[in-house]
């Protein structure tokens, strides 16, 4: 249950839409498209890194008695 | 009260006058009290009469749209599809039709002894002069109660701004987790986990069952929500809640109707989208939820997003980015190169020898000019000389001249007028010098 992420799926889409948008207006210096090439493939590797943990996970969200969470795994019959 | 009575008689004249309305409103007591007499004498046709009727009927504004509780009868459905019946209850019968238009969008098929509401306007049928009941809407009797409930709630919590879009939260495109509240048996369930694995398969489902239809339904669904929301806050991130279930009959949605639940989905911070029946069915729920599913499915759908369409986005991404420092890389070689080209470049002493010979030629053109000019100057002086060597009087004397002056004071003699008889001259010869008298002296005669 990993709370804190570097960055979330979204943000990253969204950064790399913006790069891929500003490396196309070709207005930046060199270094400056270089720099923005190398985020931008690293952004890449993380999005498909996300893409391809497949942690596909389907757990069950009860409530025991006195309030306490309880979160365990589901069988779902088919 | 204060509308004008309409006698039978006007009814028939204005009828025939086809100018109902304004004679309606010119009408004076007097008038009326002259036609009253008339009337009670008069013969009328049956027809004029039922017309008549039916006017008076027509124009009621309470039996023009009218709630009819009662239970169904006699009930007989023509080949025109037109629906008879007679609606009684313990003392009274009342006639009503409903016509195919309105009654083919029915849910159920009505049936004799049913307890039902109906919906209508009370009109009469020329034909048999009879009053009847045009039924508009027909609900089973439980139902219609539902049917009102529903009605009444909504006004009360649109009128109260839970419906409003400025409350709408936005769906977060890539969710991570989700929370999913329905009954863990139904095939909703089964259709809501297979399509969100099938489209993303790294989500991270919470589902949390709940009865989604009979008396603790509600109880169970408001807490559900809840949890989510205390697993949001205390625990991990839910970016979505779906809730839903599939098609049932009116009371089997109930739940999603009830006002518990409608504020809890107004309270929680996860974005909610609700999913009840199918496309025809609208809950309070889907009202008061961030998005509307129309079916279970179609939620699955909306909460995430189809990985192989992501997947797509970023390898165009990724090309795209490649093409783009591509051309910028080869856009700077290209200027590097044409800087490399440049003859500085190449040969840095060559431009300083380009400047040496460049200075030698200004100095040669320098130096030519020069010499020109001094060539020129050297030319206009000896043409000077050769003037003023002319006109010097030794030149003169040269040629046989002889310069004369007189003595003492050595002034040079021009005219005779300068010398007188006994003067002593000096003459001045190219090679020498004399000294002579004046003895006489003459002067030429002027022309």
């Amino acid at each position: 249950m990993d709370e804190k992420e570097e960055v979330t799926f979204e943000d990253a889409m969204k950064r790399l839409e913006r790069i891929v948008e500003t490396l196309g207006g070709g207005n930046l210096s060199l270094e400056d498209s270089l720099k923005m090439f190398e985020e931008g493939t690293e952004l890449c590797k993380v999005c498909n890194k996300k893409l391809d943990e497949a942690e596909y996970k389907v757990e069950k969200l009860m409530e025991k008695e006195g309030g306490e969470l309880s979160v365990e795994e589901l069988k779902v019959g088919e | 009260m204060n509308k004008p009575r309409v006698t039978l008689m006007d009814f028939l004249h204005m009828k025939k006058d086809e100018d109902f309305e304004e004679k309606l409103s010119v009408e004076s007591e007097k008038v009326e009290e002259k036609i009253e007499e008339k009337e009670r004498q008069h013969i009328y046709s049956v027809q004029e009469v039922t017309s008549y009727i039916r006017h008076r009927l027509d124009e009621d504004s309470v039996l023009s749209d009218v709630y009819v509780k009662g239970e169904l009868s006699n009930l007989s459905q023509p080949t025109s599809g037109h629906l008879y019946f007679t609606l009684k209850d313990k003392f009274s019968e009342l006639r009503c039709v409903m016509f195919r238009d309105k009654n083919r969008g029915l849910k159920f098929t009505p049936e004799d002894g049913m307890s039902v509401i109906l919906r209508g306007h009370i009109s009469v049928y020329e034909r048999r002069g009879s009053y009847q009941l045009y039924v508009d809407e027909l609900q089973a009797e439980g139902i219609g109660a539902l049917y009102l409930a529903f009605e009444q709630l909504k006004k009360k919590l649109k009128g109260e701004g839970l419906f409003d879009s400025k409350y709408k939260k936005p769906i977060p495109s890539f969710p991570r987790k989700i929370g999913i509240i329905t009954s863990p048996t139904g095939a909703a369930i089964r259709d809501m986990l297979n399509i969100t694995k099938r489209r993303f398969p790294h989500v991270h489902i919470l589902v949390a069952p709940v009865a989604v239809q009979g008396e603790e339904a509600p109880g169970q669904i408001v807490n559900a929500i809840r949890l989510m929301n205390r697993v949001n806050e205390e625990r991990m991130k839910i970016d979505v809640l779906v809730l839903g279930r599939g098609g049932g009959s009116i009371e089997e949605l109930w739940a999603f109707n009830e006002e518990a639940v409608a504020r809890e989905i107004f309270t929680s911070k996860i974005p909610v989208i609700s999913a009840v029946g199918h496309e025809t069915d609208f809950t309070i729920a889907d009202f008061v939820a961030d998005r509307r599913a129309a079916t279970p499915s179609e939620a699955a759908e909306l909460a995430v997003p189809d990985k192989r369409e992501i997947e797509r986005n970023l390898s165009s991404f990724e090309l795209r980015m490649q093409q783009n420092i591509y051309n910028t890389i080869e856009y700077h070689r290209k200027r590097l190169e044409s800087i490399e080209k440049n003859i500085l470049f190449r040969k840095p002493t060559e431009r300083i020898n380009q400047y040496r010979q460049t200075v030698d030629e200004i100095k040669r053109t320098i130096f030519a000019a020069t010499t020109h000019l001094v060539t020129l100057h050297r030319k206009s002086l000896q043409a000077l000389t050769g003037k003023l060597d002319a006109l010097s009087p030794l030149s003169i004397l040269d040629r046989g001249y002889s310069i004369c002056s007189r003595l003492p004071d050595g002034k040079i003699v021009r005219s005779i007028e300068d010398v007188s008889v006994g003067d002593v001259l000096t003459i001045l010869f190219t090679d020498g010098e004399a000294t002579s008298e004046v003895k006489e002296k003459w002067t030429k005669k002027k022309k």
